[in-house]
């Protein structure tokens, strides 16, 4: 069996294990390795030149039955039983529709209850499972390493060699332990180590390394929290991130549409419990954040790395030592119409975007839902929540968050990646500035011009209320005053 | 992808250098879908003036682009590869490539040799003296002819032999495909399937 793991090896980390387990062949005289890649993901962007490149060269998908899409980027998040609009995103679509067909692919299309954004589709039908590779033509694919996969995104033309090949020829990464120790406050997500992680390690941090988050505080989160964090492991440059799976993973896979039963079962439970780092193994760097300091969390700048404590001031970049940095922090200021020195709380948006592959799933909704209850956004401010998959949005319906969502004055719409890049007709008009509790902050990324602090559904919800970038924590300051 | 020793064909002189892949393929042609038909995008900042090179006449039909230095900086996009290859080019020849082109073009059958300067600018006198000649490509031997001239070109001996075997990435994998399919056979029955649909 491939998976076994054998006594006289010398002690390796997670990642490494899942990497061994999927040598085809290793790789001779500097070249790459050949690893086989268990689940592979396919949405309407990066796929239609991939199968035009099968369908040129006369070949097959190899494995259909490792292979899944669904339409997310470019989908209407209204309106989504009439024709979409915009003519490349219903060329996109079509095609996916087209390829899918002429490949005998499974794809859920929007309506679908299973459509939504690949990364919540994977793992809400229990395709994601422990220790098993994961690809897509999406960055943020390390979303899957949350399950102790090793998950990362890939250019077209590896889509196309995954499609005809179920293989990816690959040289090894290094690894690096992100071990978060401590508890943290209530008022405290993922979303605020994450931001934590990257701001202490910078955007390019990670770049070559697969990132393994470890210590207490990441075992105590869900897998949906963990999912945030393994989602933005890309946005400090690394090819992925894991979590070692646990009781937690396990009772998540649990029960799912696609997760083993019976004796397999059994044995896949026995053989995920062996894959965390052994006592011993090395990384190849190491970094301690402290979860019991942390609080909430929120970018000033345009990259996800320009990021302080909600509490903190936009910072002056003359006390920036490094002079790309520096330059890096005057563009972002500008760009961003924020002067140093002023307090992140007082600065008020004219958008909140609750939603995207970091914070969409159900518990995200009922973070964001607890917060808002009873209460009414404030005046002006534009709030849009989108649900990362059409089954999350029917859970949240169940559970009336629906309900609690439009009484507060939002928008409730149906699920994509929506304002997330903004592919779609959800974007932001230029100048506008927006919390959002998705991954990047880049210039444009929410629409031209637009202005993008990343945030916690947590802060999301505080900053809806009072219209200032805000906590929990001053929604309680403010209650105790009255 | 097509096996590759030898091409004849016709050479055009692109006195240009410094061309990166935006103005091989400018951004625009990016939303298409599909992985063929770009021939129209290829130089089309360029392609509106009856002047351009590529608009002559006695250039119609060619298979070999021979370029001043620098060709294929820029974007990774490997759009730039698919348009020449759509043009109709097999060869492009320059004193020196982009990385990212390079290994694009070694992976897409279009061979990307580099001719030292002072041999572009003979294989240029020649080939504006009598526009429309034929040139040979020999990748087997590593030289280009054209009329009584012999030049040699240097493309490193991995991607020649990719090219001679006409091998792209998928092709290569697909030569150890009896050990994909062991790996499948080894692989446990617990492992994850996307089909059958299952209702949950
Ligand atoms: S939600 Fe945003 S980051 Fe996630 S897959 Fe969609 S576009 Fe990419």
């Amino acid at each position: 069996m491939n998976a076994n793991t054998s006594d006289t090896l010398p002690p390796r980390t997670l990642a490494e294990k899942v990497w061994d387990a999927h040598l085809v062949s290793k790789g001779e005289n500097g070249e790459p390795d050949l690893i086989y890649i268990d689940l592979h993901l396919v949405h309407e962007v990066t796929s239609p030149q991939a199968f035009d490149g099968l369908r040129m060269a006369g070949r097959p998908v190899r494995r259909p039955d490792l292979t899944i899409a669904t339409e997310d980027h470019n989908t209407p998040t209204i309106g989504i039983d009439k024709p979409i609009a915009d003519l490349t995103s219903r060329t996109q679509i079509e095609t996916l529709r087209r390829n899918c067909a002429e490949f005998g692919v499974r794809l859920h299309s929007l309506g679908d209850i299973e459509q939504g954004i690949v990364h919540v589709v994977g793992p809400q039908l229990g395709l994601t499972q422990p220790g098993i590779t994961v690809v897509c033509g999406d960055s943020h694919t390390s979303t899957h390493g949350a399950f102790g996969a090793m998950a990362f995104g890939i250019g077209t033309s590896e889509v196309e060699h995954v499609l005809a090949t179920q293989t990816l020829p690959l040289k090894p990464f290094k690894t690096m332990a992100i071990t978060v120790e401590g508890t943290l406050r209530p008022g405290v997500t993922a979303k605020d180590i994450i931001l934590a992680v990257i701001a202490k390690i910078g955007t390019g941090g990670g770049q070559g390394y697969v990132l393994e988050y470890r210590g207490s505080a990441i075992r105590a989160l869900s897998m949906d929290g963990r999912m945030t964090i393994c989602n933005m492991s890309i946005e400090a440059g690394a090819r992925a991130g894991m979590v070692a799976p646990d009781h937690t993973t396990f009772d998540y896979v649990k029960g799912r549409a696609h997760a083993p039963e019976g004796q397999d079962w059994d044995d896949a439970v026995a053989y995920w419990r062996t894959l965390a780092t052994d006592d011993g193994a090395t990384f190849d760097a190491e970094v301690f954040i402290d979860a019991d300091a942390l609080e909430p969390f929120v970018t000033w700048g345009t990259n996800p790395g320009q990021g302080v404590s909600l509490s903190d001031t936009v910072p002056n970049p003359v006390e920036i030592e490094d002079p790309h940095e520096r330059a890096a922090a005057e563009r972002a200021l500008e760009y961003m119409d924020l002067a140093a020195g002023t307090p992140l709380k007082d600065i008020a948006v004219d958008a909140v975007f609750m939603g995207s592959c970091t914070n969409s799933r159900i518990e995200d909704l009922r973070a964001f839902a607890s917060v808002i209850q009873g209460k009414k956004k404030a005046d002006g401010v534009r709030v849009m929540v989108v649900p990362g998959s059409a089954r999350v949005r029917i859970e949240a319906e169940a559970e009336g968050l629906d309900k609690i969502i439009t009484d507060f004055g939002a928008e409730w719409r149906f699920a994509g990646c929506s304002m997330c890049l903004g592919m779609n007709p959800d974007q932001l008009a230029p100048g506008e500035r927006c919390a959002s509790t998705s991954n990047r902050n880049f210039e444009g990324r929410q629409g031209k011009g637009g202005r993008t602090h990343l945030v916690s559904p947590l802060v999301a919800a505080a900053t809806a209320i009072r219209g200032t970038l805000s906590s929990p924590w001053d929604l309680q300051i403010e209650g105790e005053a009255r | 992808m097509q096996k590759f020793e030898k091409v004849t064909g016709i050479a055009v002189p692109f006195r240009r250098s410094n061309v990166d892949t935006d103005q091989i393929i400018p951004a625009v042609y990016l939303k298409r879908v599909t992985k063929t038909g770009f021939e129209d995008a290829l130089f089309a900042g360029w392609r509106q003036d009856p002047e351009f090179v590529l608009n002559r006449p006695e250039y119609q039909g060619a298979r070999i682009l021979i370029t001043g230095p620098d060709f294929g900086t820029g974007s990774s996009r490997e759009h730039a590869v698919w348009a020449l290859r759509d043009f109709g080019f097999d060869v492009v020849l320059s004193p020196r490539f982009g990385d990212i082109f390079r290994g694009n073009s070694g992976k897409q059958g279009l061979l990307a040799g580099e001719v030292a300067e002072p041999d572009v600018e003979a294989l240029w006198a020649i080939i504006e003296a009598q526009p429309g000649i034929e040139l040979t490509v020999d990748l087997v031997e590593r030289k280009v002819t054209a009329g009584s001239l012999s030049v040699p070109f240097e493309i490193d001996d991995y991607t020649r032999w990719r090219l001679i075997e006409g091998l792209d990435d998928i092709g290569l994998t697909l030569r150890d495909a009896d050990r994909i399919d062991r790996f499948e056979q080894t692989r446990e029955s617990w492992r994850p399937r996307t089909l059958p649909v299952k209702q949950s």
